[in-house]
């Protein structure tokens, strides 16, 4: 067998994540395509009919290694490599997200196989897989192939649609598998931390997103002025979640919420990758930012360059004026 | 404790970047400079040192690249690091995730440290995954993003951000652990660092000095290959405003969102 397999990440709960799903669903497609199958790993002790339940996204098999852990890579890693080893796997795909890119990395090591990450799209090419990769702040796309199997891929953050077909039910395989020594050293203390007030920017129209341009935790509530009087929330970036300015619960991006406004507003973003995969498909853009170079001006539908603690107070005050008026 | 940063030299942020259409690779000339990212590796060594409760004897920067990284190595060296390993070879050019990884790794095996730290992100590309790679080839744990190292002589507790929320997570030495850019504000080196910097000890290996197979490595060793460049798909360019009188900046932006019916 030349199947595709996928990992597929679960919460404490056992709820699949998104990007898995959306990763199944694409290598389904692609097995189609190849004429082959698509298949699953699931660690922990997840019951018979959530694994088999995967067949609805189109994985034929679900691999369970019951007694490996969640939420680090290494013990997944073992697992992955003796699943490909032992079934002839020619790909290993992940949905975007921080374990995807460890476990894939890991493999690579292992497996002594070739990996691409980022990638946004996938073809099936003569009998092989081509993996499309934005390179260089999305200036360019490379294609890239693989020499020899299994290839690795990595896909970017919301690259590939959840889809469901009918009726399908996955069959569902028990995994042994020893774990290596270095990949018990790492332990799990607390997971899925949240840090901060619980804030909901998923359901507003308009989001008012504030960056380490803003320049120190206090001017937030510029960010936070201007988006009530738009009638939005506010959102930020990683960078400034990090360094507790903002809540977890309101971080757009790779490691945090996707979101699609119809207004976003970026003030202080320099539009990172990492950043934009969390809120490109907003359906306007607005940048203030004042560095000229900053990447997303290369994606806003309108940039604004300049100081934004002396354009955001005078926008408020003009969005209050016209809206009261 | 020995500690070993990997470091790597990228083109200054400044330069506008592309990629060489007969070599399919990213042309390297023009300004570098030291990978901002690797900096705060060299920052959370320091740290540590200076924290006391894992007692670091030396801090090694290393790096894999041509000639001219030696800068990035006297910049790692100036920001506090002992000595540094140069890994430099005509045979590695070209080499891909796979192969650097496995560069790395046997450069590293030679030095035995008990502590890799490195940049999460390169910023010329390859990123998240170098660290992991050269994990699994060391036989070591290894954590990726973190923004939080707490160590002493036998274990670190390191914080970071995964799909769910913070992880907090135990890891045993020897490890390897690639650091997001929040860890910690690198400090500026002193002019005296700078000068000192050419003056410590700098080894240079070629691939036959620390056990790299020939093959394993290079174009000829990598696993991935380049078939095609393209450009994205067109987005027609938004509309920029330099704001130079405010009032009038404001009254366009107010007229645009007004335009898209978003007030």
């Amino acid at each position: 067998m030349a199947g595709i397999l996928v990992y597929a990440l679960h919460d404490d709960e056992g709820n699949f994540n998104k990007n898995s799903l959306g990763a199944i669903s694409e290598a389904a497609k692609l097995a189609g395509e190849l004429g082959t199958e698509a298949a699953a790993v699931v660690v922990g002790e997840i019951a018979d009919d959530a694994c088999a339940g995967l067949g609805a996204y189109g994985a034929g098999k679900v691999y369970r290694a019951k007694s490996a852990p969640e939420g680090l890579a290494q013990p997944i890693v073992d697992v992955m490599a003796k699943v490909i080893e032992d079934e002839g796997f020619s790909y290993a795909l992940f949905g975007g997200g921080l374990l995807g890119f460890e476990i894939g990395a890991g493999l690579t090591a292992r497996l002594g196989a070739g990996v691409t990450m980022e990638v946004t799209e996938i073809k099936a090419q003569d009998g092989k897989l081509v993996a499309e990769r934005p390179v260089l702040q999305d200036s360019a796309i490379v294609d890239v192939g693989y020499v020899g199997e299994p290839g690795i891929i990595i896909g970017r953050l919301n690259a590939f649609d959840v889809q469901e077909r009918d009726g399908g039910s996955a069959d569902v395989v028990d995994v042994d598998v020893e774990l290596s020594e270095w990949s018990t050293k790492a332990k799990m203390v607390k997971r899925g931390e949240q840090r901060g007030e619980e804030v909901n920017i998923e359901d507003a129209d308009i989001l008012v997103g504030g960056g380490r341009g803003l320049g120190e935790a206090d001017n937030f509530k510029l960010a936070e002025e201007l988006a009530e009087a738009l009638g939005g929330a506010v959102a930020a970036t990683r960078a400034v979640v990090d360094a507790g300015w903002y809540p977890y619960s309101a971080q757009i991006g790779q490691t945090g919420k996707t979101v699609a406004p119809k207004l976003y507003l970026a003030a202080g973003i320099s539009g990172a990758i990492q950043h934009k995969v969390g809120m490109q498909s907003s359906e306007n853009i607005l940048a203030i930012n004042k560095d000229p170079n900053a990447p997303i001006f290369e994606f806003a539908d309108l940039g604004v360059v300049g100081d934004l603690h002396k354009i955001l107070p005078k926008l408020t005050e003009a969005v209050k004026a016209k809206k009261g008026g | 404790m020995k500690i070993c940063c990997l470091v790597k030299e990228v083109p200054d942020a400044a330069v506008q970047k592309r990629i060489d259409p007969n070599t399919k690779r990213l042309d390297r000339s023009g300004e570098k400079n030291l990978n901002p990212f690797d900096t705060h590796g060299i920052e959370a060594a320091m740290q540590i040192r200076e924290e006391g409760k894992a007692d670091v004897d030396e801090i090694v920067a290393v790096t894999m690249g041509p000639e001219s990284a030696v800068r990035a190595l006297h910049k790692a060296v100036a920001l506090g690091a002992d000595r540094s390993v140069h890994l430099t070879d005509d045979a590695l050019a070209g080499s891909d995730v796979c192969a650097t990884g496995y560069a790395l790794a046997k450069v590293l095996e030679s030095e035995q440290p008990d502590l890799v730290l490195l940049g999460q992100q390169s910023d010329d590309g390859e990123c998240y995954t170098i660290g992991a790679v050269v994990a699994d080839h060391l036989k070591m744990p290894s954590l990726t993003q973190v923004i939080k190292i707490e160590a002493d002589a036998e274990k670190l507790v390191c914080e970071r951000q995964a799909e769910y929320g913070y992880d907090t997570v135990e890891v045993q030495l020897p490890a390897v652990i690639s650091v997001g850019d929040a860890i910690n504000e690198p400090r500026y080196p002193s002019l005296k660092a700078i000068m000192g910097a050419k003056k410590k000890p700098l080894e240079t290996h070629a691939t036959g000095d620390v056990g790299i197979e020939a093959d394993r490595v290079g174009e000829q060793g990598s696993q991935t290959q380049v078939l095609a460049i393209n450009p994205p798909p067109e987005k027609e360019a938004g509309e920029i405003i330099e704001d130079e009188d405010t009032t009038e900046t404001v009254e366009k932006v107010v007229a645009w969102l007004d335009e898209r019916k978003l007030l």
